[in-house]
């Protein structure tokens, strides 16, 4: 079993002063979106907090969940945060292969059975007993559930992990699932994103060691810290949202002076991250500060939302020639339901008698 | 359910069903209408009622001399929600990206500040000639169920219009689904009930005008 080194021991053996550390917290505890008052406290917590050991499982992804954490530029929160946990597999990251990689995880999960944090991206195949995606030979279905055994919680990092991500994506050939449908009684943390925002995933994180619980969460089990508001609710082209002010091609001038993105697709009042706050790249920008609608990737199903370009309150589906067959029916049954009314009202007409005065009389009479 | 997925159900299939009826709707029921027609004026006409059956569609939009004074309360809120739904329906922005998608067409909208104040007015308006109608005895009397559910399914659109926009009561794309969800009911009933005047007033005007034009009388 590893030795247990606290954090801020190991910070210090490696040179990094406690004003260094202190800044981190502060960053730190805005991750976690708690007030300033809080950064003794998370610096206290994170001084003393032991290693703990991180499983990180990949399936059916794309790798971009991993390189959206590690192209983050140190030191940042980030590196903190990867300094502080003790990563004990990540096939993408680890140095080892094969065989070896393999017993690395079997180690881990047997060492720290029932205090591991396990850390998935990708969705997991299920068709066909899950060979669409396999590793060492086993199906990734079997390594997630031997996985989840032993953990504490399990972070579902990115759409995939967290609703099925695009290998979900109508008509899902390999039958993927979330980690939610495999993993039942253990907590999952949905850090959806399609990457998650670096800041987020090492947010929930910072959260889980400051802590030692997991955060708050939506009814999409997802950090409600992050995922509590729209990115419509605080996006800065909000006031030509409102003004009526909307961008209708790439290139036109409410475009060029940075009108909203509506018409052009955004899916920003629909779709719940932290984009729009803590931005990307080291908080440079976001995607509709580049000039894109938001696309709505932290949601489920975001990809069969009916087209990135289509306007929300649009319909999901080509409807002009449907109004038109409409049309042409309606009209062929009006005319039917005519003719016969018509019919009706001379048949009618046929058969009315008239009566005359004298007739009445002799019936009056009889 | 999730409220994405009831949102993509409303915008996708829930609008096809939705559209598909109204338009069905709406042109059996005219179809029909056009072809009963009227029976044979067979008196000689004084004049052609051509004229004055177009006549009568237009100025029958204008107030009769008198009406204000008669039931201001109709007169004033009528016009105010007929106008204020109409400028919501057609010059609010999503809407007219809802247009540009089924039709290819656009036009420009108004600001979100002036759609709102529509919106007020005329929710403003039906809540008041509701009241009206449940206070004033010889309304009330007048008045059948399918009078209030008319009142019930323009009202919906309305108000989770505004709720949603404003992001009241429910979370946006749960609202925004609930709106749509309305509009889909009001598209589906539109043609079978008293809502269907908003296509027959029309006809309507134009025949009681026509009928008066041959006798050469006003309408
Ligand atoms: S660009 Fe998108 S998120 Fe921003 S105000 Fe417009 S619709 Fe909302």
């Amino acid at each position: 079993m590893k030795k247990q080194v606290t954090l801020g021991e190991q910070l210090r053996q490696r040179g990094i002063s406690r004003r260094t550390f202190l800044k981190l917290c502060a960053v730190a505890t805005s991750a976690m979106a708690l007030p300033p008052a809080m950064i003794p406290r998370v610096a206290a917590a994170l001084d003393k907090a032991v290693r703990p050991s991180v499983i990180w499982l990949s399936f059916q992804e794309c790798t971009g969940c991993t390189e959206s954490l590690t192209r983050s530029h140190a030191p940042t929160l980030e590196s903190l945060i990867f300094d502080s946990i003790s990563l004990d597999y990540h096939h993408t990251l680890q140095a080892a292969s094969g065989t070896a990689a393999e017993a690395a995880r079997d180690k881990a999960i047997k060492d720290f059975y029932g205090k591991y944090l396990l850390i998935v991206d990708g969705s997991i195949p299920t068709k066909d007993d899950g060979v669409y995606s396999t590793i060492a030979g086993r199906t990734n279905i079997d390594m997630l559930k031997e996985a989840a055994d032993g953990a504490v919680a399990v972070v579902a990092v990115g759409t995939c992990a967290s609703f099925g991500g695009i290998p979900y994506a109508n008509p899902n050939p390999t039958g993927a699932v979330p980690v939610s449908e495999l993993v039942t009684d253990k907590p999952i943390i949905n850090v959806s994103g399609c990457p998650p925002i670096p800041v987020v995933i090492t947010g929930v994180l910072a959260h889980y060691l400051t802590f030692g619980e997991i955060p708050a969460l939506d009814s999409f089990g997802r950090p409600l810290a992050f995922f509590g508001e729209s990115i419509h609710d605080r996006c800065y082209r909000r006031p030509f949202y409102d003004q009526g002010k909307f961008a209708k091609s790439f290139d036109d001038e409410g475009a060029r002076s940075g009108w909203c993105l509506f018409e052009l697709g955004c899916k920003g009042p629909t779709t719940h991250n932290a984009c729009a706050t803590k931005k990307w790249n080291g908080g440079v920008s976001f995607p509709i500060e580049s000039g894109h609608p938001c696309i709505g990737c932290s949601e489920p199903n975001f990809w069969d939302g009916g087209g990135f370009y289509k306007a929300l309150s649009t319909t999901t589906r080509p409807l002009a020639n449907w109004t038109g067959a409409a049309v042409v029916t309606g009209a062929a049954v009006g005319a039917a339901a005519g003719v016969a009314a018509k019919r009706k009202r001379s048949a009618a007409k046929r058969a009315h008698h008239t009566v005359t005065a004298d007739e009445l009389k002799k019936k009056e009479e009889a | 359910m999730t409220a994405e997925a009831l949102l993509a159900w409303a915008r996708g299939p829930g609008m096809q069903i939705a559209l598909a009826v109204f338009f069905l709707g709406i042109t059996v029921r005219i179809v029909e209408m056009l072809l009963i027609g009227r029976a044979p004026d067979l008196a000689a006409p004084r004049k052609s009622g051509v004229a004055a059956g177009w006549r009568t569609v237009f100025h029958r939009s204008l107030p009769t001399p008198g009406m204000l004074k008669r039931s201001p309360l109709v007169f004033v809120g009528g016009y105010i929600f007929h106008l204020g739904f109409l400028i919501v329906l057609v010059l609010s922005v999503p809407h007219i990206e809802l247009f540009h998608g089924v039709w290819g067409i656009r036009w420009p909208g108004l600001p979100r500040s002036l759609i709102d104040l529509a919106a007020i007015l005329s929710i403003g308006a039906m809540v008041a000639l509701l009241v009206h109608r449940l206070v004033d005895p010889v309304r009330r009397f007048l008045s059948r169920s399918g009078d209030y559910f008319a009142w019930t399914v323009t009202f919906l659109p309305l108000i989770t219009g505004y709720f949603a926009t404003h992001h009241m009561l429910l979370p946006y794309t749960q609202m925004l689904a609930v709106h749509i969800l309305s509009i889909e009911l009001l598209l589906i009933v539109l043609p079978f009930t008293k809502l269907i005047h908003t296509f027959t007033l029309f006809l309507s005007r134009w025949y009681n005008g026509a009928i008066a034009g041959r006798k050469g009388v006003a309408s």
